[in-house]
């Protein structure tokens, strides 16, 4: 592994053993702060515009790769050695990242929207292509034989040729300084950034690594405990910090008790600054003692928040803050007014936390040299190295963020807000200060998914055929706290100390990007954002949380979906293929029919009421972004306590060209349970001024007696066709998945997520008395 | 703040800490180390497990006092002379987890089940993993990783 913190560009070199390829010595821009306390130019960004921003090789032959983008547990940082491996047609166990540190690595738009491997993979393979061919061109060279009689293998430049066998030089040997200092054409920015030089990537039929199960670099260092994550960053003169929360939303500081934590021994300072409250100890265990027994006054919260059981009423009810039209095509209204019957149904889906399974961690270290040097488990360094920067009013260059993967991430967690405690805490007290929220700090003050209503009807006409389809959102914005974590009034310390929020958008939940496109003669969709119950420093900031809308809009779209087929009398898979021509989508809807035996037949089926467990199957399709998923769900339900066991998973995934298949299938896997476990029981519970779920207990998530007793994953691999992403699209279909299967077995729908035991009892009930 | 003698992976080490400090901060903060993890400081997730006399423990939730005079192992002292221990190597098999971080409790939890049992049924291994999180989702891994080294223990029998 190449080392991931703590360590310049140039120490990088030197410790490298010398000779990078493209290393040129005038970059004089890149000479951050060392550790030991060398005094910086600056920490600004490496261009993409040079190949040795993108990869260098060392005297030994290594491979050392730098990528904004980061590991956030799917496997990534596999794929992408893969990649550039496969290009420069070297052992995949030569090639090292860096990652997603400012200082060292382009500005990739960090880790979102599952583009790494869809987009981020661009530039690395064009990089590696271009390395390859000037290698090729140095070997000729050195050689005295034509490019084309060449051929690498491991790493060495060969002569093809029979009298001419054994001639050869190493990439190692190639190596020289300035050689290959080559110029790269930039293309784009942020996800799409992309590079090209002279040389041409592979042919997808040529790959030897790429497409290969090749074990995960991270996953031996994790399962031995030997792996560094943020949480073991520790550096010389380090305090440890703990924040403390208004006691409700909108509650302002008034004052504190320093005596009642000053007996604590360890316990350093308090600091406040407007409504951010923390403390500073010697050690950590001194840091949570003083942060829960110091006394602070606060003015009462707001009223904030509607009652919980409101919260649909109030969403349907509030004036929009923004709206739009996102699909119209034919005249649905005459549709309607016209129909044989008509479906109609609204569908819900709560707040959900992220919940990472720590709950944010990040050192900063605001140096009285000038120099701040971040280390956080964001998803998106460069833009955190931006918003730390204006929360300090410092220049850019002056502050280095540097990426070490946290716990899980899925999204915009909340460990950018931690890094910007550590900064204001930090900047305080002038050393460097590791944070660590306690989780309460996550589950109650982190932020949110939003929550999600769809209101949606069909026209069904005389022959069963759904002519018309309308479809209107109202939601919290998925960017009320701008997922883009790049201004200081994105984090919450920063809020409470009164920066306000200026970089918010209104995302809204839409029909077809954010759920399955379905073809009918006659479409309207229309969606609303509703406004955010305080303007910050709220618990209740909602940002993305995987997949911003997609898994709220398509319950409600696919649960939708297997409404009209019902209506129509139809099997709910023969109903969904009427409307879908793409082949790859209606492929993963056979397949994963195909896979579990699917029972065709209209639902719900037909069973005696009676038994006290119920059993049915359901099916789903995602799309996103080119990336196709079905999933079929098999579950028990119990009549009498309306709880709900999925016993079987069956998913189809395509998203083209597959890099490696075993991360990909372990990616899946884990987002079927995790996306079971938000269909089935997460909601983010509240009352009028206060985040009510602060831990496991009052969050709860699927436990090992929830999952399902078979999962199966079909992957369809396209290799001639470009990857598209696979982080969250597996994600989307689950709930639904779940609901229509809930509504096979037992003929009951519940369009309320999550489907606890007391919504499914209460709709088994009404369809009892019905 | 007192003194207290901890013995770690084979070794004994001394502290000077407040006695009633969960083990947790003492491993991490004062002996540097990377395992156990902080998940909730409230033993509802088994993060932050080791084993104490060869039972899986919520380190968050044990006193430093408490400690005292026990075995104790963890994650890292699971290797024997740079061999992963067989329960590790069935995780690593598998190739089970996404961010890992919760993978203390999985892996130590298994390790103690299997001395005592090297061959649970389902329901036996479920029920000792129910109060254990994995919030990424990798149960479906963790289980074929369990059943791995259930099979591995039986072949070596």
């Amino acid at each position: 592994m190449a080392p991931k913190t703590g360590l310049t560009r140039r120490e990088f070199v030197k410790d490298a053993g010398g000779i990078l390829i493209g290393f040129s010595m005038v970059d004089s821009a890149i000479a951050p702060r060392l550790l030991a306390g060398v005094s910086p130019d600056s920490f600004s960004t490496p261009s993409p515009s040079r190949l040795d921003a993108w990869l260098r090789i060392d005297k030994n032959g290594m491979v050392h790769v730098f990528t904004g983008k980061s590991e956030i547990g799917m496997g990534v940082e596999t794929a992408f050695g893969q990649i550039v491996a496969e290009e420069l047609d070297v052992p995949v166990n030569r090639v090292t990242l860096v990652m997603g540190d400012t200082a060292m690595t382009a500005d990739q738009g960090g880790v979102g929207g599952s583009t790494s491997i869809m987009m981020g993979a661009k530039p690395l393979r064009n990089a590696a292509a271009n390395a390859r061919y000037l290698l090729t061109q140095m070997a000729s060279q050195r050689l005295g034989v034509p490019p084309e009689q060449l051929e690498v293998r491991q790493g060495v430049v060969h002569v093809k040729s029979a009298s001419s066998k054994g001639k050869s030089v190493s990439y190692a040997d190639l190596a020289n300084p300035g050689d290959l200092n080559d110029a790269l054409k930039v293309s784009g920015s942020g996800f799409s950034l992309n590079v090209k030089g002279e040389g041409k990537p592979k042919d997808p039929s040529e790959y030897k690594i790429v497409g290969k199960p090749i074990p995960r670099v991270d996953l031996a260092p994790k399962i031995l405990g030997h792996y560094k994550y943020v949480t073991d960053v520790r550096v010389p003169g380090m305090v440890h910090g703990r924040v403390v929360r208004p006691s409700g939303v909108g509650a302002t500081f008034v004052s504190l008790d320093e005596n009642s934590v000053k007996s604590i021994p360890g316990f350093l300072r308090t600091v406040v600054k407007g409504n951010f409250v923390g403390v500073v100890a010697e050690n950590e265990w001194a840091a949570i003692q003083a942060a829960r027994a110091l006394k602070v006054t606060w003015t009462e919260p707001k009223q904030a928040f509607p009652v919980q059981q409101d919260l649909y009423k109030h969403m349907r009810e509030a004036t929009p803050k923004a709206s739009k039209e996102t699909a119209k095509k034919g005249d649905v209204a005459a549709a309607l007014s016209g129909a044989a019957k008509k479906v109609e149904a609204s569908y819900e889906f709560p707040f959900q936390s992220h919940a990472t399974m720590g709950p944010g961690c990040a050192v900063a270290d605001v140096h009285a040299d000038g120099v701040t040097t971040v280390w956080s488990g964001g998803q998106k360094p460069h833009a955190l190295q931006k918003g730390y920067a204006e929360l300090l009013k410092v220049p850019l260059d002056t502050v280095r963020v540097i990426w070490v993967e946290d716990a899980g991430s899925y999204g915009r967690p909340g460990f950018e807000d931690t890094g910007a405690d550590a900064v204001l805490l930090s900047q305080a007290v002038g050393k460097p200060v590791r944070v660590q929220w306690m989780r309460e700090d996550m589950t109650a003050w982190g932020t949110k998914g939003p929550a999600v209503m769809c209101d949606l009807a069909a026209a069904i006409d005389a022959q069963g055929e759904a002519t018309g389809v309308q479809f209107t959102s109202r939601a919290f914005s998925g960017g009320d706290i701008m997922f883009r974590p790049s201004t200081a009034g994105n984090y919450l310390g920063a809020q409470l100390a009164g920066i306000p929020n200026t970089s918010g958008v209104d995302e809204f939940a839409e029909w077809g990007s954010e759920s399955p496109e379905y073809q009918f003669q006659n479409l309207h969709a229309a969606a609303h954002v509703v406004p955010a119950f305080y303007e910050a420093g709220s618990p209740m900031r909602t940002t993305h949380l995987r997949d911003p809308e997609g898994p709220a809009t398509t319950f409600a779209v696919e649960s939708f979906m297997d409404e009209i087929a019902a209506a129509a009398g139809d099997d709910p898979l023969a109903f969904r293929l009427k409307h879908l021509q793409e082949p790859r989508i209606r492929a993963v809807l056979t397949e994963a029919a195909k896979k579990a035996g699917w029972d065709a037949r209209p639902s719900p089926r037909k069973t005696s009421a009676s038994g006290k467990i119920a059993t049915g199957r359901g099916i789903a399709l995602s799309t996103r972004h080119g990336t196709y998923v079905g999933t079929v769900a098999e579950v028990e339900v119990n009549r009498e306590t309306g709880e709900v066991h999925v016993t079987r998973f069956v998913c189809a995934h395509d998203c083209g060209l597959i890099i490696n298949p075993e991360a990909l299938r372990g990616t899946i896997e884990a987002n079927l349970v995790q996306s079971m476990s938000r269909g089935l029981k997460e909601e983010v519970m509240f009352d009028r001024s206060n985040v009510t779920s602060v831990d496991w207990v009052t969050y709860p998530i699927a436990r090992a007696s929830d999952i399902p007793a078979k999962v199966e994953v079909v992957l369809i691999d396209h290799p001639n066709l470009p990857s598209s992403g696979a982080g969250e699209p597996s994600s989307r279909a689950t709930a639904a998945a779940i609901a229509n299967a809930v509504f096979d077995a037992t003929g009951a729908r519940v369009r309320q997520a999550p489907l606890t035991p007391a919504r499914v009892k209460a709709a088994l009930d009404a369809l009892r008395q019905a | 703040m007192s003194a207290a003698s901890l013995k770690v992976n084979g070794r004994v080490h001394h502290v000077d800490v407040d006695p009633k400090s969960p083990l947790l901060y003492v491993l991490r903060d004062n002996l540097e180390m990377r395992n156990p993890r902080f998940g909730c400081g409230l033993g509802q997730c088994g993060a932050c497990t080791v084993l104490v006399d060869n039972h899986a423990v919520r380190s968050c939730q044990l006193t430093v006092a408490n400690a005292v005079g026990k075995e104790i192992v963890t994650l890292e002292g699971l290797e024997t002379a740079g061999k992963p221990h067989p329960v590790q190597a069935a995780f690593i098999a598998e190739q089970t987890f996404q961010c890992g971080y919760c993978l203390n409790g999985w892996v130590l939890t298994t390790k103690a089940l299997l001395d005592r049992n090297p061959h649970p049924s389902d329901a036996e291994m479920r029920a000792a993993f129910e109060s254990l999180v994995c919030r990424c989702g990798s149960h479906v891994g963790i289980f074929a990783a369990v059943r791995r080294a259930s099979q591995a223990a039986k072949r070596s029998v």
